[in-house]
């Protein structure tokens, strides 16, 4: 075995996996609070790709401004990504789920089909049924970790994930709108009681994980270099089978599941066949689901039909 | 007259066949007789993904799996691939219960799982099965796929490709397989099914098996997938992977949805409608449109293409659907009707389904009107 490659597929499986576990969290976060799956979520970070790109054409950012000009351009384009698609979340939550709350389970599942297929229709009217290419702003060396080389670009996407799913952390454990979210996804009528405004704090979860979701379409495009309106559905598949890996409901679970099937999809592409990634990722969700439903990390939920 | 005594109770819809067996005669456009045909597929599909939905109550979002597995079946059977060329009407049969077969394997592993988790396991496993016969370009032709798949006879008759005898064959599957489910429904099985559906926990605990039961549904829902794959492309002579994704899923989800899960006419008319809609009257709304713009002098009106709006038109009618009139056009009165006139009379498993409706009230989630 040439453990060489083994190793730089690990740090590339890193970077994969970032991605999917910001995504992730935000199906973990929605579904921990309304048990909802929230199919539009990929479609969401998708959406935070095509907002960036537009966000960058509209700044003319280009590879050869100056330097402090990038980083601002880059900021506004992190910044109205993450709070259109924040709204975005928020209007979804609103006028699609929030009607349905208390129905049977088929009712707003359905809807949040109906909602992604909208979402995906959008972005190919808008931006065409091909892929199209994501400016590529940040230069893009490469350093030697011995004989593993890392690109800035990875270190960047494993470093800006690291800090969304630390800044969440803290905002879930130490602040009281945290505290909120919390004890709704415990008990929503005892937070009630205690006077939580539920519908303020599912709308603020909604808000998060589509910000969330914003942010890694935007380090998606800069990544790839280039965005396709249908990324969503896939992208949201397998971070929903990360959420779903680590323990649904648990943020920390969907960011250690993040970066297992980061790792899962790197691996099977290098030694399996890259054709069979796909494949392997959702043996691997109807595994974990049939033997072991509650995740790596996730606590007992209760059943649900 | 003893016939049309037991036919009064389905005098519309008999009036509604016959109609139909009109259709080819009185409009000799192919290309509606060919949307007819392709429709009639796609009425047998949602009246398969009716069975696991509508009356079991399992939502399956990765139909589409055993949509292509009855295809490849008669495809690899018959065609130059293997130089196997077997005969079309007992590989008919043979193409369904292999997809029933497969649905009782895919079901299997997923009855453990409850709720959205089951949906999430067939949307996977709707994409494994095409990404599988995609990878696989030695057993099944990869991203070619199959071609020259052979044409069905009937005495030395060829089916070609004119679309009137598939239309006709098709009719009559469809209702061998409407009076085949509609006796299954009525069944010792059938109202199982609708009892886990109503209430998973009381059917459990009055005895009714759990396992087999959503097997079953799963293998029956797979089965009638199997006629309409291998109709499907025996008629259009060629199968590749990239007819199987998951829009075709969506689509017949969304058949069911609209016409009214577990009303077995509704889903038919479902079906019809929606087809209809998408391959008929987005084009013609198109080009109304266009001359519409034209003489108005819009040009937003000349430009625009309601074929390419389909999936938003598709997902936001479904959000729509489900906020306005959940139920679907034509809801199942019908099993309403037996669910509530049995209570008293017949199997204890069924008078529990009508309680149904108060349940939940303790975990009803916050802001519920």
């Amino acid at each position: 075995m040439n453990w060489v490659l083994f190793a730089q597929q690990l740090v590339n499986g890193l970077s994969l996996g970032a991605i999917y576990a910001v995504i992730a969290l935000g199906y973990t976060m929605v579904y921990g609070i309304i048990e909802l799956i929230n199919f539009a979520h990929g479609d969401v970070y998708t959406a935070g790709s095509f907002v960036a790109l537009a966000t960058l054409t509209l700044l003319g950012a280009s590879r050869h401004m100056a330097a402090a000009g990038l980083v601002f351009a880059l900021i506004v384009t992190f910044l109205v990504a993450m709070l259109v698609m924040g709204g975005t979340g928020v209007v979804i939550e609103r006028f699609a789920y929030r009607p349905l709350r208390g129905r049977p389970r088929l009712a707003p599942l359905l809807t949040a089909i109906g909602v992604s297929f909208s979402l995906e229709n959008l972005l190919q009217l808008w931006m065409g049924p091909s892929p199209v290419p994501f400016p590529q702003l940040i230069p893009n060396p490469f350093f030697a970790l011995g004989p593993v080389s890392v690109s800035q670009m990875q270190l960047f996407v494993i470093f800006s994930s690291v800090v969304m799913m630390v800044a969440l952390h803290f905002f879930v454990v130490h602040t009281k709108l945290g505290k909120a979210m919390r004890a709704t996804a415990q008990d929503w009528m005892a937070a009630e009681i205690m006077g939580i405004d539920i519908n303020k704090t599912i709308a603020l979860t909604f808000f998060i994980g589509s910000l969330l979701a914003g942010a890694a379409g935007v380090i998606t495009g800069l990544f790839y270099g280039n965005i396709w309106f249908i990324n969503g559905f896939r992208a949201g598949l397998i971070a929903f089978t990360a959420a779903v890996l680590g323990g649904i409901g648990n943020t920390t679970g969907a960011a250690l599941g993040g970066f297992v099937i980061g790792f899962i999809e790197v691996m099977t592409a290098q030694y399996v066949g890259f054709q069979w990634a796909e494949v392997t990722i959702f043996s691997v969700l109807i595994l974990v689901l049939i033997f072991r439903p509650t995740g790596l990390l996730g606590q007992q939920l209760p059943e649900r039909t | 007259m003893r016939i049309l005594r037991r036919l009064t109770p389905y005098r519309t819809p008999v009036i509604i066949l016959v109609l139909f067996l009109c259709f080819p005669l009185i409009d000799h456009n192919a290309g509606h007789v060919n949307a007819a045909a392709d429709a009639a597929v796609f009425v047998l599909l949602a009246l398969g993904l009716n069975i696991v939905v509508g009356f079991a109550g399992l939502l399956d979002l990765g139909y589409a799996a055993f949509f292509a597995i009855g295809s490849y079946t008669y495809a690899l059977a018959a065609s130059p691939f293997y130089g196997l060329h077997l005969p079309f009407w007992p590989m008919l049969l043979v193409a369904a219960i292999v997809a029933g077969v497969f649905g009782a394997l895919l079901g299997a592993p997923t009855l453990r799982l409850r709720g959205d988790y089951l949906a999430i396991v067939t949307l996977g496993f709707g994409e494994i099965v095409p990404t599988v016969f995609l990878n696989l370009p030695k057993y099944t032709g990869g991203t070619n796929g199959v071609v020259g798949i052979d044409k069905p006879t009937v005495f030395g008759y060829q089916f070609g490709f004119n679309p009137t005898p598939y239309y006709y064959t098709l009719i009559v599957i469809i209702v061998l397989s409407v009076i085949g489910i509609l006796r299954l429904r009525d069944s010792r099985l059938g109202r199982a099914w609708l009892a886990v559906r109503e209430d998973e926990i009381a059917a459990a605990s009055m005895g009714i098996d759990l396992t087999a039961t959503k097997l079953l549904a799963f293998s029956f829902g797979a089965f009638f997938s199997g006629f309409g794959g291998a109709l499907y492309v025996a008629k259009l002579g060629i199968v590749s992977p990239d007819q199987f994704n998951f829009t075709v899923s969506f689509t017949i989800l969304a058949m069911v949805v609209l016409g009214g899960m577990g009303n077995v006419f509704g889903v038919i008319a479902g079906a019809a409608i929606l087809y209809e809609f998408q391959t008929l009257f987005l084009n013609d709304l198109t080009q109304w449109s266009h001359s519409l713009g034209q003489s108005l002098g819009i040009r937003v009106l000349t430009t625009i293409n309601f074929v390419d709006l389909k999936f938003l038109l598709y997902g936001l009618g479904l959000v729509l659907l489900m906020l306005l009139r959940p139920e679907g056009l034509f809801p199942e009165r019908r099993i309403r009707a037996i669910v509530t006139e049995t209570v008293a009379a017949e199997v204890p498993v069924v008078g529990t389904a009508a309680v149904a409706d108060s349940h939940g009230a303790d975990t009803t989630p916050p802001g519920a009107a």
